[in-house]
């Protein structure tokens, strides 16, 4: 079995139009294929590398990962003298992964890295995912070198990223008891010893994912007195390098229970400074999240498509009244709903991950030279599309990972409630997605200047222009009257002027945009290749109810009426 | 002086997934309805190769294989993987070689490869599951042979541990070198293939692949020549290669039916219901 060769719609994402430019970009004109005899020479060339990785990657998943899965949710890590454990299979997993090399697929090869962009690299955590979303957080931390990589001075560089390649694990420590979603609390300090010129790391950090990592990056408080954002660093801290990182616990969870959350006590943990100070939570910490978001974009597309996989396979081996249960009407609806919001997640997914990677790169290129004007505009148009679509990608892909794990027990019947189907453990590792790396209410906040400004209504209007096949003018149609309704409902909620009322009406506002960017992305698709068809339709008939629904909602809502809501 | 190792490996049909049209009508394999894929016990023999060659450091890991032209997919798979290169023996002179012709051509293809400290093979193949080509090209080579190896414990400059699994138990032994060894399935899994060697090897090529390449240029980046060898570059006796170096002849194929169920004995220790789990995965009777 290979989860990547076995699905077509990777293959396909991976040869979409906008590849070439982050290809070029990335590479430089190949200019590295003289150095590293793994660089590639041309642009066919780089796709067949992320093809071949890839396939590596889509073999562990379904070989050695998946099989795990099972026996790493009912064993869990543990906590030995203030030290992590991993579950037997988590090791496993872990140590194949190293030994293929396939750690830090995205940094630069000068660190013995593979260069890749973020797309391919976020299609490995879709496939990891799929296979054990718990682990899949252990393979996608090494998001935590793209901070180093990016902000950390060449010294930082050259002793950190080269581990991370040969497999050191990572973890980025923000939150503490007092300091979850604001993250403007945080308490931990950092103390610059002015003899030895070193910073250390004093205090407690809670929910701290695979806490007992190799490499950790931190958050603290590096400004006596200071009590805001602008008193906040970023800093670097070698967990191998002494005991003076406790584990004290770790905690018992509903679900991704391999991947063990960790409370902390730091004490006079010796650490390097990233970047500048001050900027910590303002800057790095900021640009460590949003990479974070795609990731948990990842993660729940892969667990929609294991969710989706296994509702199809009992259905289809279930027999119920004489015949297969996927052939009553119930049954296949729900398996073509699931099936249609898992391809609008991926869509939304790649998209956004192309976003990211053609500003991302433009960024990197600006570190070495100065960009062309046309150049400049185009980097900032895609970190504005960046900044849009990330938040609607991780609200959208996580909220349909519960559904789909949800009706895919459904589909399972009485058996999906016993722990012998995958189901079970999938719904409970999909409940997580919604809520960490920014709650979906959280993700709202951050899109909703986005419904606010009319930048997803600019986007919506280029997809619009977009030729699709001739077959689904009567669907493009619909999404015209569809982008109407948004329209009407953003100007009826800006013109309250009213902050709260926005929010009220936020979330409502960006889903319909949510949608109709999805269905634009599944008529791109359709078009481009049949297979995409039946979810353009299916999607899209789902999405204009769900439309409607909010349109009619904000249209009948007087302001006043957010009283009645309030609970006092 | 380096140690030399060469793993013997087979480009096999893959019998685990067979489909309808996997035997021809005179009970024969139909190859071509079949996935050509890397002799699994082959892999676990390479994998206690390039173990040995991490433990050794100056060591190297050759791996032979014979076959058609695609074969030499086998070799840069191995590559993939960790070994240092390996040799494609083909040519129409060994199109229906039974063991005895197939041990035959490799001994002397071995004989051409220098001095070999270790010979690796699987124990068998899974298209033939005869566990005689290990055996004969030991014999050929005058070399002593350990059978169903499942670890290399130890090796030292002039001899080799290790433990054989056996249908009763476990046997260590030890043997002199240079010996050839044939490795179990229950030894260690291959590793995965590594990112880079993968993307270092994947243009490793013979000279018939390169000249049959649809590319109209000639790649200058990252070239490896997968060396290819035909009889002219062995040294042989004509009539003991191929087809009339084969006396096995198949007479007739028959479906077997198994009427009367197998037994067997567990006792109540988890070990073995492990073990029973992991057979019936195996053979596909449940999962």
């Amino acid at each position: 079995m290979n989860y990547f060769n076995n699905n077509p719609a990777l293959k396909f994402q991976l040869s979409h139009p906008l590849m070439q430019k982050i290809v070029s970009l990335r590479e430089q004109n190949f200019s590295e294929k003289d150095l590293f005899d793994y660089a590639p020479k041309d642009f066919e060339d780089a796709i067949d590398n992320y093809e071949r990785v890839l396939e590596i990657v889509g073999e562990i998943a379904a070989d050695i990962i998946a099989p795990n899965a099972e026996s790493v949710d009912k064993e869990g890590p543990q906590v030995i003298n203030n030290r992590v454990k991993y579950a037997r299979g988590t090791q496993e997993n872990h140590d194949a992964l190293t030994q293929a090399g396939l750690y830090g697929m995205t940094l630069p090869r000068q660190y013995g890295g593979l260069n890749f962009p973020l797309t391919p690299y976020v299609m490995s955590g879709e496939l990891v995912s799929r296979a054990d979303a718990g682990f899949a957080n252990i393979w996608g931390l090494q998001d935590c070198a793209e901070t180093i990589a990016e902000f950390a001075d060449e010294e930082t560089k050259k002793e950190f990223l080269p581990r991370v390649c040969e497999g050191a694990t990572c973890s980025m420590d923000l939150t503490e008891p007092d300091a979850g979603s604001d993250l403007q609390a945080v308490q931990l300090k950092a103390t610059f010893n002015e003899h030895d010129g070193i910073w250390y790391l004093n205090g407690v950090k809670r929910f701290i994912t695979n806490g007992d990592a190799q490499i950790k990056l931190v958050l603290a408080r590096s400004e006596e007195g200071s009590a805001d954002a602008r008193g906040l660093s970023y800093f670097v801290a070698d967990n191998n390098f002494d005991h003076t990182i406790k584990v004290r616990r770790i905690e018992n969870k509903l679900g991704i229970k391999g991947s063990p959350t960790c409370e902390l006590v730091f004490s006079n943990t010796p650490a390097r400074l990233v970047g500048t100070r001050r900027m910590g939570l303002i800057k790095y910490v900021m640009s460590l999240m949003n990479g974070a978001r795609l990731g948990v974009g990842a993660q729940s597309v892969g667990v929609s498509q294991a969710a989706y996989e296994e509702a199809l396979a009992y259905a289809r081996d279930r027999k119920q009244f004489g015949k297969a249960i996927i052939e009553f009407p119930a049954v296949y609806e729900m398996l073509s709903i699931i099936k249609a919001k898992l391809d609008a997640s991926r869509a939304l997914l790649y998209e956004t991950a192309r976003f990211v990677d053609v500003y991302k790169a433009y960024e990197a290129l600006e570190a070495t030279r100065k960009l062309t004007p046309e150049e400049r505009s185009e980097y900032k148009e895609y970190q504005k599309l960046a900044d849009a679509f990330t938040p609607i990608l991780k609200m959208f892909s996580s909220e349909y990972a519960n559904q789909n794990a949800y009706d895919s027990i459904q589909v399972h019947g009485g058996s999906g409630f016993m722990k012998d189907y995958a189901c079970e453990r999938i719904y409970r590792d999909a409940r997580i997605l919604t809520i960490y790396e920014g709650t979906s209410q959280l993700q709202t906040v951050a899109a909703i200047r986005h419904v606010t400004t009319g930048n997803y209504l600019k986007q919506i209007r280029f997809y619009q222009q977009q030729p699709i096949s001739s077959e689904f003018s009567s669907l493009r149609k619909r999404l015209e009257s569809m982008t109407t309704l948004f329209e009407n409902a953003v100007n009826r909620v800006n013109e309250s002027k009213n902050a709260e009322y926005i929010d009220f009406q936020a979330r409502r506002l960006v889903e319909i945009a949510g949608h109709i960017i999805m269905c634009y992305l599944l008529l791109t698709d359709a078009t481009r290749n049949d297979m995409f068809k039946k979810s353009a339709e299916i999607y899209l008939k789902f999405a204009e109810v769900e439309v409607r629904k909010h349109a009619t909602f904000i249209k009948h809502f007087e302001v006043e009426q957010i009283d009645r809501y309030r609970i006092n | 002086m380096s140690f030399n190792i060469v793993v013997l490996a087979k480009q096999v049909p893959d019998t685990r997934n067979v489909g309808k049209d996997a035997m021809k009508a005179d009970g024969t394999v139909n190859r071509s309805a079949l996935a050509a894929i890397y002799n699994p016990e082959d892999l676990n023999a390479l994998e206690q190769a390039l173990r040995l060659k991490s433990k050794i450091g100056d060591a190297t890991v050759q791996v032979l294989t014979m076959g058609p032209a695609r074969a030499a997919e086998i070799i840069r798979e191995s590559m993939y993987r960790g070994a240092d290169g390996g040799f494609l023996l083909s040519g129409r002179e060994f199109a229906g070689s039974d063991t005895l012709a197939t041990s035959y051509a490799l001994a002397a293809a071995i004989r051409k490869m220098g001095k070999v400290d270790l010979i690796l093979s699987g124990r068998q193949a899974i298209d033939g599951d005869t566990a005689q080509v290990g055996p004969q090209v030991a014999e050929k080579l005058g070399f002593p042979q350990i059978t169903y190896a499942e670890e290399i414990i130890d090796l030292d400059k002039d001899s080799i541990t290790v433990r054989r699994r056996l249908e009763r138990g476990v046997e260590i032994v030890r043997g002199p070198l240079p010996i050839l060894v044939t490795v179990n399935g229950s030894a260690a899994p291959c590793r995965p293939r590594h990112a880079k060697l993968t993307l270092k090897y994947k243009n490793a090529k013979t000279i018939s692949e390169q000249q049959t390449s649809s590319s109209d240029y000639t790649d200058t980046y990252h070239t490896y020549i997968i060396p290819e060898w035909g009889a002219g570059d062995i040294e042989h006796e004509p009539q003991w290669l191929g087809l009339s170096g084969s006396p096995t002849k198949v007479k007739q194929i028959e479906n077997v039916v198994f009427t009367a169920k197998e037994s067997k004995q567990l006792t109540a220790v988890d070990a073995d219901i492990e073990e029973l789990m992991k057979e019936l995965i195996a053979n596909h009777t449940i999962g």
